[in-house]
């Protein structure tokens, strides 16, 4: 196997594009028999230009899944293209199979699949709206019957941020700090109760304490909702994810338990990265 | 949680809603449409070569033309170019290269002030400045009137597009001893005169549709205004004056030269947008 | 001996380069000088301007006083004058113009900034912003010739029977009247809020609209719930922008506002604005009196406008330098 990995890396990533793909489905997975999604053959394009290269991956229930790479390895529009957000891009398309619990989401209503799959972006965007509105925003726009206030605040208390903020909720969301404000983003995308939350870099624009805060709380999630963060910092997918998927150039070269990846990389690529060597 | 029917309302709103935008746009502007189509049926019939050489008829009478409309409205241009054009740019060339931040800020307001006036009011202002005095209305007087409007939006387009001018260039003419005049004489003015002559043709085609601040400035003339201590005709009153007669070959006329000052009026604002749009934004309004 | 001609060198020839620096800073103080004096030049215009106003319509103001705004006569005759009809429909059509427009032009901003493909988008902004340059007495034109007809003989009869039982479309209808000056205005500030409106739409950052439509916002949703408020200040902005041109119109809405000093009911009815019993009566306006009451409605719509303008200007300002803040 290691003989195979040397020479051109190019062509070996050609060849057999997942040949290092170690998945996971005969080790942990199988413990873990949900899958919330699975992801088959994905090709994405921007207009002419392909970012996405045959990917395949399955996504556990319950657990956090880290995506990692250097920039521009596509691991963002891959993300984005799991709650369909690319089609707001002209010219977009992917062709592929997506499964969310077993249902074809390109085929889904594409209002229900959002509400089922939450985002979190990488700088905080809270609507220029009051603390409660924001919460109360996808919760409205739903029709959800029961009392809005209880709502709001079991979103809150879900991202950790009720008690900060449980006296200003009628103030302007901006009036909260940076990591207060993506924590708000948080609890926002909660309220409409996803099944799974993507998160993108969120926290590239916050501090190491905030950042810390956050992955606690999703640590705290994790078992009513799964969720998929992308990432920037090794650290942070080392620190806080159950699984690591490795991509580079548009294909994804590794998946593995995040223990495993990180102290025993299957293909030297990703060894090469996660040790700082390019990316 | 979320039924069903909910669902499909937010849909046919969505699609409902969505719709009517489009239908809003698409109604504007076909209206910008339908007045160039009227003008070209109702003033293409009537425009002939009598109408650009021929003076008014009397009233009563039909045929003549509005050569001494025509070439009113140039002199009262050429007029409000002269007087508005040159405080127009040296006001902008202030703004941009030599002024003061609190005296800058107080130009500027007051230049948009000015923007904002309505025409009639200006006419007013015009009328105690140039009329009043002499006791007669007068070419002059008319030209000072759009002289005056003509100053804000030059102002504005001067010093924008100077400021356009990259700090760079400036670096380097006064890197080789020019003094900072010199500099904006030889090089920053060049550079940025493409814009500054379109935001100049802009404005002008702007006054050149302008009736109210003539009325009773330039006021009216049925033959030629020889000097410029005359009143004088020109193409937007002659046009005002005809529509609201009773005489149907006076609005035949009307339609003419409507469609004649349509036509250089948008031309100008067409040749100068699309200039602009290779340069760079234009700020709307 | 040698120290003193190596200092006496070091002091460079005196007269010659100091006249040379002189000569280069006096040609930029006067090119400071120059355009410092134009630029004061503006700011002169205006201040006379202001100044003429106030002075020119002395007479009325001392001998109507505040009286001149509640005052519903206007009788040249007997040297009665009152500003009320003429404030009342200068509002009225404004009103009616924004009814309108407002719906139109905020509906079309946004089929321009969030719908249509940004060539498209471009394209149909560039010809909108032609609109705005048509002189106003085509307009005027425009509406002796089409919208007084068609007020007349179709649209009119068509609203009395809908709607006849409401006070505005009650009574006579001529063609000419409040409403078919409303409609023309409406059809002439219609581009500039697209225009700003679309401007200020496009500024909203797309984290936001992203943020909605990943909650599970349908587009409209997204739209009208969180990246319309976003710009609110800038959209206000455009309308007061707007308000602030109806209300200074001049040939189109004397074309066809019917020039009857009476305040009614009856959007059918003829009516009068300041800026068009000006333009007609100005140079008619026999004795100072007169002429002072004419120039005091001026010295009314300078401040009307003003004012908007001011605001306007702000609420633009404030919606582009950082976002709807609630």
């Amino acid at each position: 196997m290691a003989a195979a990995t040397h020479g051109n890396n190019a062509t070996v990533s050609r060849l057999a594009p997942t040949v290092r793909v170690t998945d996971p489905s005969s080790a942990a997975l199988q413990k873990e028999a949900r899958l919330r999604f699975q992801i088959s053959n994905l090709d994405f394009f921007y207009g002419p230009k392909q970012a996405v290269f045959g990917l395949n991956l399955k996504i556990p229930a319950g657990k956090i899944t880290a995506l990692i790479g250097p920039s521009g390895c596509g691991k963002s529009t891959f993300l984005r293209t799991l709650n369909r957000m690319n089609e707001t891009i002209r010219n977009s398309r992917f062709v592929g199979e997506i499964l969310l619990d077993g249902q074809d989401i390109s085929q889904m209503d594409v209002v229900r699949l959002r509400r089922r799959v939450g985002m979190v972006f990488q700088r905080p965007n809270p609507f220029p709206k009051s603390i409660y509105e924001n919460v109360a925003y996808g919760l409205k726009i739903n029709g959800y019957k029961g009392r809005l206030d209880d709502l709001v605040e079991h979103s809150l208390r879900r991202a950790a941020l009720w008690e900060e903020v449980k006296d200003y909720l009628h103030k302007s969301a901006f009036a909260l700090s940076g990591g207060q404000q993506q924590r708000l983003c948080i609890a926002r995308a909660l309220a409409v109760d996803p099944e799974v939350l993507l998160l993108d870099e969120p926290c590239s624009a916050l501090d190491p304490i905030t950042t810390a805060k956050i992955e606690e709380l999703m640590f705290q999630l994790k078992d009513s909702c799964t969720m998929a963060i992308v990432t920037h910092n090794m650290q942070q997918a080392a620190r806080a994810s159950d699984f690591t998927a490795f991509m580079l150039d548009g294909r994804l070269i590794e998946h593995n338990e995040t223990s495993k990846l990180f102290t025993t990389p299957a293909d030297p690529r990703t060894e090469a990265y996660i040790t700082g060597r390019f990316g | 949680m979320m039924s069903r029917l909910r669902l499909m309302w937010r849909k046919s709103l969505n699609n409902v809603m969505l719709t009517l935008t489009g239908v809003a746009a698409f109604a504007v502007v076909s209206v910008l449409f339908l007045i160039l189509g009227y003008l070209v049926w109702n003033g293409g019939k009537s425009l002939n070569w009598d109408f650009f050489t021929k003076l008014p008829k009397p009233v009563g009478e039909t045929g003549g033309g509005m050569a001494n409309a025509i070439v009113g409205s140039l002199k009262l241009l050429s007029l409000a170019a002269a007087m508005g054009l040159p405080v127009g740019l040296l006001a902008g060339v202030y703004l941009a290269e030599f002024g003061g931040k609190m005296f800058s800020f107080v130009i500027r307001y007051t230049a948009d002030l000015l923007n904002g006036v309505p025409s009639i009011v200006i006419g007013i202002f015009a009328y105690s400045l140039a009329v009043l005095p002499v006791r007669h209305f007068s070419t002059l007087a008319g030209g000072v009137a759009l002289g005056m409007m003509v100053i804000p939006i030059t102002v504005r387009s001067t010093e924008e597009f100077l400021r356009a001018v990259p700090g760079s260039m400036r670096e380097g003419a006064m890197a080789l001893g020019a003094s900072k005049w010199r500099t904006i004489i030889t090089v920053v003015l060049p550079a940025a005169s493409g814009g500054i002559v379109t935001g100049m043709l802009l404005s002008l085609a702007r006054v050149a549709g302008e009736t109210a601040p003539l009325l009773f400035t330039a006021f009216s003339n049925r033959f030629w205004s020889p000097g410029w201590n005359q009143p004088i005709a020109s193409l937007p009153v002659m046009i005002y004056t005809y529509a609201i007669a009773p005489y149907d070959d006076w609005h035949r006329q009307a339609w003419a030269a409507g469609l004649v000052l349509l036509a250089l009026v948008l031309i100008a604002n067409l040749g100068c947008r699309l200039v602009l749009n290779r340069r760079g934004a234009i700020r709307s309004v | 001996m040698s120290t003193a001609t190596t200092i006496e060198q070091a002091v460079p020839p005196a007269p010659r380069s100091r006249t040379f620096i002189h000569r280069l800073r006096d040609g930029d103080e006067v090119a400071h000088v120059l355009t410092l004096v134009f630029a004061a030049l503006i700011l002169l215009i205006t201040s006379m301007l202001v100044y003429e106003l106030w002075v020119n319509s002395h007479l009325s103001r001392a001998k109507f006083g505040w009286m001149f705004f509640w005052t519903r006569v206007w009788d040249p005759i007997f040297g009665n004058f009152g500003a009320a009809p003429f404030i009342y429909g200068t509002l009225v059509t404004a009103i009616v113009a924004l009814l309108i427009a407002v719906p139109l032009g905020l509906a079309g901003s946004i089929f321009l900034a969030e719908l249509a493909p940004r060539k498209l988008s471009d394209s149909i902004a560039f010809l909108i912003d032609l609109l705005a340059a048509v002189p106003s007495v085509i307009y005027g034109l425009l509406g002796i010739f089409i919208v007084v007809p068609i007020m007349r003989t179709k649209l009119g009869p068509a609203l009395k029977s809908a709607l006849g039982f409401l006070p505005f479309f009650q009574g006579p209808n001529y063609g000419v009247g409040f409403l078919t000056a409303g409609i023309v205005l409406a059809i002439m500030v219609v581009p500039f809020i697209i225009s700003v409106s679309r401007e200020v739409l496009l500024t909203v950052p797309r984290e936001q609209r992203e943020a909605a439509l990943a909650l599970g916002s349908t587009r409209w949703e997204s739209t009208w719930k969180v990246v319309v408020p976003w710009a609110r200040s800038g959209i206000m902005g455009s309308i007061f922008l707007a308000l602030a041109r109806a209300l200074g119109e001049t040939m189109a809405v004397t074309m066809v506002i019917g020039n009857d000093p009476k305040i009614s009911a009856s959007l059918f009815a003829p009516g009068y604005t300041i800026a068009a019993v000006i333009a007609n009566e100005f140079t008619e306006a026999t004795g100072d009196l007169y002429l002072s009451a004419l120039i005091e409605l001026g010295l009314v719509l300078f401040l009307m406008t003003f004012i908007l303008n001011g605001l306007a200007r702000l609420l633009i300002v404030a919606t582009e330098h950082g976002g709807g803040h609630p």
